[in-house]
Parts: C-alpha cells; sequence; structure tokens
C-alpha cells in the first residue's frame, strides 16, 4: 500500500514539477518581444554608449592647440607589467637656455597591452587616459603599434 | 467556401474523362507524389525555421532574422549548404547498408502519410486499417536506425544506435496503447471514421479522464519515439557520442536531419487526428452561432493548425528539460508508462461498454 | 637534449586497461563539458567507470614564474586571469598578502566596497555555474537565463572598474578608484531584479523531476573522504565540511556581517548543487546589508611608490567561488617577490573526481563535473 501512495505521488510530483517548468519557458516564448536582451551589434553602433570608465585604450589626451601634458618622465613605462609602452625622449632647449628632457616619441603596443589601468595610476600629469574604443582588429599587425602624441604637439606650458 | 475537396474532384473527374482509366491513374500517382515531396520539402523548411524561432523566444533572444525577412530564408541558405557540403564515405564501412539507412527513413516517413487526412476529403488512401497501418510502418524506422549506426564501422556509432533503438520499440508500446483507447472508444480503425466520429465534439473533451491521460501519455512516448528532447541521449551534442549519424555528412545527413523533422510533424498529425479532431473544427454543444463561425475556416487549417500547436509543445518540451539518462529513460516506460497506460485501456473499455462519455 | 622522466617511460600507469575488456577512452581536452581543456583519461568496463586520470597543464601559463619580475603593484593584474570567473576574489587575496607583509591598515570604506564586489563576483560566477550546469546536464534554456542576470553585474563591474571580466581593481591599500555615484543605484535595482529571478531558477532546474533524478546519489563523497582531498568551498560543504573561510578566519568586514554558512550533509551533486543555490541567496543579502552603509572615507590607503614587502614569508587566504585561495609570498626584500604560490581549490576539488566517479555511469560523468565546478585555468595556472 506504501508502495502505492510513493507510486501516485512520484507522478503527481513529476506532473507537477513539468508543468511548473513549462509555465516558465511559455511566459519567456509568449512575451518574447518585451523580454529579449539580444542588441543587434554592428546596426547599433550610433547608440552604444559606453561608461566613461571603460578601458578601451590608452590615449593622449590633446587639447585645440594640439598640446598634450606628457613630460616625458617614464613612469608610466616603468609601471607598465608587460613593456608595453616605451618613451624616446629628446633634449630641448628652453626660452631661457636651460636643456630639459622632452618627450619624442610614446610608443605604445596595442597588441600586448591588457588594459590593466597601471599607467594611468602612475601619470603625475593626467597625461594618458583610456578611451571607450573596443573594436580593435586590424588586417596589419603594424597598424597596432601606436604612436600616442600627435605629430607637430608639444606640452602644453606649465605642466610639470 | 471552396474546398479542397471540389478541386481534386474536379481534377479527378477530368482527367478520367479525358485519358484512358490506367493512364489518369498513373498520372494521378505522380500528382500525389509530387505532392507528398513537396509537402516533405515545405515542412523541412518550416520545420527547422520554427525550431529555431520558437528556441530562440524560449532563451529571451531573437532567432534567425538576416536572411531574408524576418530570417525566412534561413532554411534554404542552410539546405544550400548542406547540398554541397562533401558527402564523406569513411573507408571501411558497409557501402549498401550505410548508402541504404537514410532513404529507408526518408521512404517510412513518406509511406506514413499515406493515411492521414489533411482535410476534408483529402486523403491518399482510405484503408480500413488505417491507425494499425501507420503504427505498423513506423515501426520500420527503427531498422532504418540500426543500419545506419551498425554500417558506420566506429564502435561509438553503434552504442548510440543500439540505445536509440531499445528506446524506440519500447516507447512504442506505451504509444500504441494510448492509440488503442481511442480505437476503443471509436469502434473502428479507418482514419476517416476516426475523425466523423469527432463531429460532435474531439475525444480530448468527449472521452474526459480516460482520453486526457491517453493523451498525456501519448504525447511523451512519440517524443521519445522520434528521439527528441529530453529523451535524445542517443544524438545528444554536449555527451560522449553524437549518434548514430556521427558519420554521415552533406546530403545523406542532411536526410536524417529532415526525417526528423517530418517524424514529428506526421506523430503530431496522428495526435491530432486521434484526439483534436483531425480536420473538424471546433464545436461547443449547442452554440448554433459560435459552431457556424468555426466552420468557416477551411478544414485544411483546422488540421494544419492543430497539429503545429502540437508540434510547439513538443518544442516546448525540449528547450525546458534536462535529458533523462538511458537507464531512467527505459525506467520511466516499462515502470511508469507501461502500466498506466495498460489500466487506461481497461478504464477505456469500461466506458465504452457502460457508454460513460459524451 | 630530451631526457625521458620516470613518469612517462612507466607505462604502466598509462592508457593500457588493467583487465582484459576494458576500454579507455579520451574525453578533452576539447570538450564542450569540461569547462576549459581538460583531458581526462577514462577506463571503462561496458559503462561503468572504473578511474578517472585526469592529465592536467593545458593552459599552463607560468603565472607563478612571471609574477616573479613583477612587482607587486603589478603582479596582480595576472592573478585576475587564473579564475577568471572569480577575478575580484583572486585579487582581493593578493592585495591582502601584501598588505600583511607592509602591515598597512585598509580604510573602512575600501574594506566595504572590496566586500561588495566580492559577493557581486561570487554571484556572477554562481549564475555562470548555475548555467553551465543546467546546459551539461541537457536543458539548455537556462545559460541564457544566467546570463542575462550576469550581465546586469558586468554592466555594473564595467561602470565601477572599467572593465567586465579581468577587473585589476583591487591594489594593495585599498581600491584602484572610487565607486561610481550610480554604483548604488545600479545594484538596488540588481538586488530587486535578480530576487525574483533566483525563485525562478528555482522552479525551472531544483524542482524539475528529471534534474533531480539526474544527480541526486551521483558521484558521493563522505566528510573524511571530503577533507583528505583537501577540497574547500561549496564542493566540500555539500558534503558536511564546515569550511566557509568567511566564517573561520575572517577578513575585511566579514566578522560583522549576517549570514549563514550553508552545509548539506548529503554528499551527493544534488547537495553541491543545493548549497550554491543557497549561498547565492545568502551573498545577495550581505549586498543587501552593505550597500547602504558604505562609510565615507578615503578609497586607498597612502602607500610608498615603490613596494618592498621585508624578508620573511606571508600567506592569506580568500574564500574564492570555488573554495580556498591562498597566496603564499616569499619575499626577500627586493621589489619583486622571490616565489609566490597560490593553492588553487579547483586543483584538491579535482583529485576527489577520481574517487567520486568509480563505479558510475559515463552519463554521470557530466554531472559530477558539473556539480564540481572546475575553471580549468584556477587549476594549471
Amino acid at each position: 500500500m506504501a508502495f502505492l501512495k510513493n507510486y501516485i505521488n512520484d507522478v503527481i510530483g513529476a506532473l507537477r514539477s513539468s508543468l511548473k517548468g513549462m509555465r516558465l519557458t511559455g511566459y519567456y516564448a509568449l512575451h518574447h518581444k518585451r523580454e529579449k536582451i539580444t542588441q543587434q551589434y554592428p546596426d547599433n553602433r550610433n547608440e552604444l554608449v559606453l561608461p566613461e570608465r571603460f578601458r578601451g585604450e590608452v590615449i593622449m589626451t590633446h587639447d585645440e592647440h594640439n598640446e598634450h601634458a606628457c613630460t616625458g618622465c617614464t613612469a608610466c613605462e616603468l609601471a607598465c607589467p608587460n613593456g608595453t609602452i616605451k618613451i624616446i625622449t629628446k633634449f630641448e632647449v628652453s626660452p631661457d637656455g636651460k636643456k630639459k628632457k622632452a618627450l619624442d616619441t610614446f610608443v605604445y603596443h596595442l597588441e600586448l597591452c591588457t588594459m590593466c589601468n597601471l599607467c594611468i595610476e602612475a601619470c603625475p600629469t593626467n597625461a594618458i587616459k583610456m578611451a571607450q574604443t573596443f573594436e580593435h582588429s586590424v588586417f596589419d599587425r603594424n597598424k597596432l603599434t601606436k604612436v600616442l602624441n600627435k605629430p607637430g604637439s608639444k606640452i602644453r606650458a606649465g605642466v610639470e | 467556401m471552396w474546398s479542397l475537396e471540389n478541386i481534386s474532384h474536379s481534377i479527378d473527374n477530368w482527367l478520367y474523362n479525358t485519358f484512358d482509366p490506367t493512364v489518369a491513374m498513373l498520372v494521378e500517382f505522380l500528382v500525389v507524389a509530387f505532392c507528398v515531396i513537396g509537402l516533405f520539402a515545405m515542412l523541412g523548411l518550416v520545420l527547422i525555421m520554427m525550431e529555431r524561432k520558437v528556441s530562440a523566444w524560449m532563451q529571451v533572444r531573437l532567432g534567425p532574422n538576416r536572411v531574408g525577412p524576418g530570417g525566412m530564408f534561413q532554411t534554404v541558405a542552410d539546405t544550400l549548404k548542406l547540398i554541397v557540403k562533401e558527402g564523406m564515405t569513411p573507408l571501411n564501412v558497409d557501402k549498401f547498408l550505410f548508402n541504404l539507412a537514410p532513404f529507408i527513413v526518408m521512404i517510412v516517413s513518406m509511406v506514413v502519410m499515406a493515411p492521414l487526412m489533411f482535410a476534408k476529403g483529402i486523403q491518399i488512401w482510405d484503408i480500413n486499417i488505417g491507425i494499425l497501418f501507420i503504427t505498423a510502418v513506423s515501426s520500420v524506422s527503427v531498422i532504418g536506425i540500426l543500419m545506419a549506426g551498425w554500417a558506420s564501422n566506429n564502435k561509438y556509432s553503434l552504442l548510440g544506435a543500439m540505445r536509440s533503438g531499445a528506446q524506440i520499440v519500447s516507447y512504442e508500446l506505451s504509444a500504441g496503447l494510448s492509440v488503442l483507447s481511442i480505437v476503443v472508444l471509436t469502434g473502428s480503425l479507418r482514419i476517416s471514421d476516426i475523425v466523423n466520429s469527432q463531429s460532435n465534439g474531439w475525444w480530448i473533451f468527449k472521452g474526459h479522464i480516460p482520453a486526457v491521460v491517453a493523451f498525456v501519455i501519448f504525447i511523451i512516448a512519440v517524443t521519445a519515439e522520434t528521439n527528441r528532447a529530453p529523451f535524445d541521449l542517443a544524438e545528444a551534442e554536449s555527451e560522449l557520442t553524437a549518434g548514430f549519424h556521427t558519420e554521415y555528412s552533406g546530403m545523406k545527413f542532411a536526410l536524417f536531419f529532415l526525417a526528423e523533422y517530418v517524424n514529428v510533424f506526421i506523430v503530431c498529425a496522428i495526435g491530432a487526428t486521434l484526439f483534436l479532431g483531425g480536420w473538424m473544427p471546433l464545436h461547443i454543444g449547442n452554440w448554433t452561432a459560435f459552431n457556424h463561425i468555426m466552420d468557416y475556416v477551411p478544414t485544411f487549417l483546422w488540421f494544419f493548425g492543430k497539429t503545429f500547436f502540437l508540434i510547439f509543445v513538443i518544442m516546448w518540451f525540449r528547450w525546458t528539460f534536462p535529458r533523462l539518462r538511458i537507464d531512467q529513460l527505459l525506467n520511466l516506460e516499462w515502470k511508469y508508462l507501461l502500466p498506466i497506460s495498460m489500466l487506461n485501456l481497461l478504464f477505456v473499455t469500461v466506458i465504452t461498454i457502460l457508454k460513460w462519455h459524451f | 637534449m630530451y631526457r625521458e622522466t620516470q613518469i612517462i617511460s612507466d607505462n604502466s600507469i598509462l592508457a593500457s586497461p588493467d583487465v582484459e575488456g576494458d576500454l579507455v577512452i579520451n574525453v578533452g581536452p576539447q570538450h564542450p563539458a569540461t569547462h576549459g581543456v581538460l583531458h581526462l583519461v577514462i577506463t571503462l568496463n561496458g559503462e561503468t567507470i572504473k578511474r578517472v586520470d585526469p592529465h592536467l597543464g593545458y593552459i599552463h601559463r607560468s603565472i607563478e614564474k612571471m609574477c616573479e619580475s613583477l612587482s607587486y603593484r603589478q603582479f596582480i593584474y595576472v592573478t585576475s586571469r587564473m579564475d577568471y570567473l572569480s577575478a575580484h576574489i583572486n585579487n582581493h587575496g593578493c592585495a591582502l598578502c601584501v598588505e600583511k607583509g607592509l602591515q598597512v591598515e585598509v580604510p573602512p570604506r575600501a574594506q566595504v566596497i572590496r566586500v561588495l564586489m566580492d559577493e557581486l563576483t561570487r554571484l556572477a560566477s554562481h549564475q555562470l555555474w548555475w548555467g553551465a550546469m543546467a546546459m551539461d546536464v541537457g536543458a539548455l534554456t537556462p545559460f541564457f537565463l544566467a546570463f542575462r542576470e550576469r550581465e546586469m553585474i558586468n554592466d555594473i563591474m564595467e561602470e565601477t572598474c572599467g572593465a567586465r571580466l579581468t577587473m585589476n581593481y583591487m591594489v594593495p591599500g585599498g581600491v584602484m578608484v572610487d565607486i561610481h555615484p550610480n554604483f548604488q543605484r545600479r545594484v538596488h535595482e540588481f538586488i530587486s531584479h535578480f530576487r525574483n529571478k533566483i525563485d525562478e531558477y528555482d522552479e525551472l532546474v531544483t524542482g524539475n523531476v528529471i534534474f533531480q533524478n539526474r544527480t541526486k546519489d551521483v558521484g558521493y563523497i563522505s566528510r573524511e573522504d571530503a577533507i583528505s582531498y583537501g577540497m574547500s568551498g561549496p564542493s566540500a560543504r555539500g558534503s558536511g565540511v564546515q569550511c566557509d573561510i568567511r566564517k573561520l578566519y575572517p577578513y575585511e568586514v566579514y566578522a560583522k556581517l549576517q549570514f549563514d554558512e550553508i552545509i548539506e550533509t548529503a554528499g551527493d551533486s544534488f547537495a553541491r548543487y543545493m548549497v550554491r543555490m543557497k549561498e547565492m541567496r545568502q551573498s545577495l543579502s550581505i549586498v543587501e546589508q552593505l550597500i547602504d552603509n558604505i562609510p565615507p572615507g578615503d578609497f586607498q590607503a597612502k602607500t610608498k611608490a615603490v613596494l618592498k614587502l621585508p624578508k620573511g614569508e606571508f600567506y592569506s587566504r580568500v574564500e574564492t567561488a570555488r573554495g580556498e585561495l591562498g597566496v603564499y609570498i616569499t619575499s626577500e626584500g627586493a621589489t619583486t617577490p622571490y616565489r609566490i604560490k597560490f593553492r588553487s581549490p579547483g586543483f584538491s576539488n579535482l583529485s576527489a573526481l577520481d574517487h567520486m566517479a568509480r563505479g558510475a555511469k559515463i552519463g554521470d560523468l557530466v554531472a559530477m563535473m558539473g556539480t564540481l565546478d572546475l575553471v580549468i585555468p584556477d587549476i594549471d595556472r
């Protein structure tokens, strides 16, 4: 008799749990227009807004006079864990005749960068920041070695 | 309203009046053959698309939506891909059986279409043992599966085919007993009789409890017969073996794939015919106005609507439940479904004799 | 040039069957159910498993060796890639060890932010585990539902930390930047959304009779065996071992929080499954307790620009979503560590798979691996 009771309980329990699960997926099937979460990616590029802290790639900020804030102190190069940044400095003669170290080229290897943010933390003058780009694929690997300071730019006055 | 019955009768009369009777019969054979093959192709396209869309909706995403408006031509693209794929035959297979297996499965599906009534008066062959014919011929597809597993010369395929064969043969019992319940209520094996007996109400309503129990058992059993989830251990993607059709590629694989979906259509058509009234519109008692409106909908729409509803239910099962292990599967059949369906058959016989149904 | 070591030349323990009639098959390394590149060599007798030999090392990236050439600020980003599903917790463990060496006091605001991020990460990891486990057992829908919730947590992380998977947000002394002004609002939205969804998860998978039959009495391991294999985390708590680091050796603000340590005694796969489901609810309640009570103040303690640990050995342990992660630093007083060793939870959990799988069927192996929640990069480092 206990066997029969267990049997019937098994059957009813199985049916009930199955119907509960089906109710959930049935709800999703019938309300799919409201519940779907797919973003149709290449079509929605114009509406995509990434958070401002998103770490896409490192860029150097230039203002409207094509001036940046990098002094060539190589703090970012020392902070980077895997050699992504290489700074080439040159000696410049400042207006009052003193020889000062200045930035020549800021070489940034995008193919090595892990976007760990340590270089941004280390920079004392807020010269570099993270951009919100994420479509980095190229057909030619040489395009991934970037020079971050724009040609013809120089350091802004008053930055140390 | 225009009806398919009138069209087919007028074509029939015209053929017999214009040509010699033998030639007319041959022409009719050809026409029916083209219609069946055309239905197959259409069903393949529609069902695969429906599966992908329904599964996507249940998984909170869009289905295919790029190829054609709303993704309608996705299956055409898939078929073209399968056709141009290399149909590789591995080295040590049994060539004759290897090549024959997909065709057996396809032929069985086509032959089973013969007794089905697609609309009022549209039936290829109204044999007097209609439903028995269907059950008997659909069992032959097991041979195709075992052939595929054996001929592949691959121990995993053989394992998968043996499991699949055991599963199909076991679940045919429960399916057959549920079908028998309706046959007992109707009193005839002929499909047209079964449908005509539902003119005052579908058997699932008229035959109250035992018909509902038979329906539930039937749906579970045919899901297992067509190797659909949750009973698809034999061809599961994330288990060890890929089943009996591992070694097939290109068009032969497409035939297996197509045959699986057409089998789903056929068993749902049988379910719709037996339990949901076939091409009979929904009539509710004495609401004559309602019944008149229901009669305006063409009968083939009723039939296909009911069948596609059952197909949706079977797809619903697939995307909700996890998979059963092989021993749990056989356990379910032999210890639960079979005793319940035998008791149900007894119950239904008592009800029929005492006329305790509507 | 190439010297065959003892292990390789000793063929008896490799792929030869013990008994005539046994079959040796490979699962992986590329397999949809192994959650990574894991190579299992299984000795079968018919359908019954006689022995399971995991072969590791397919994703060994010599992280510990790499860390020997990186300074104490630089090595933390690499540990995000070890157990990438609990990236914050890995970073947290390393930061704790370095702080122990430097004897630096972490400000209370940073402590609370760290615990919040840890618990959100634990939730995200358990959600992915739930989806992947259901997918292994055959139900394909829960995977998408789990990722829908996980995306919400990823979006919260993206807004505050800047990255979705390898966050690198914890630094020795605190956190890298302060939380975003939207953080509290978004976490509140997530909490209210997830409270309903976790009941849906139970409806869809936990209560399902098929799922219960697949996981009950499968992969039993007793309490003594779990302790002797060194299992930790939810896999061990399913067998009755009390090993929650957050309760035994509380760090940060865990001592002041109200949450339960979930222990189940059945020892089978279903018990481990239930431990993680209930842990999700506990994590949710921890997040709720903390989100409105973030104390004001500094988010990072002032440390020197170049960190140097004094000579000695330092160990810290944290509770990741998989178990106990131990970070052991040996320092010779330089700016880079002399040796770092990570005690990974997955390695010990995997070693119990052989014990659990003996006598089970092939179809059960997938269910067992699912409940052990293995992430192979964590095991191989």
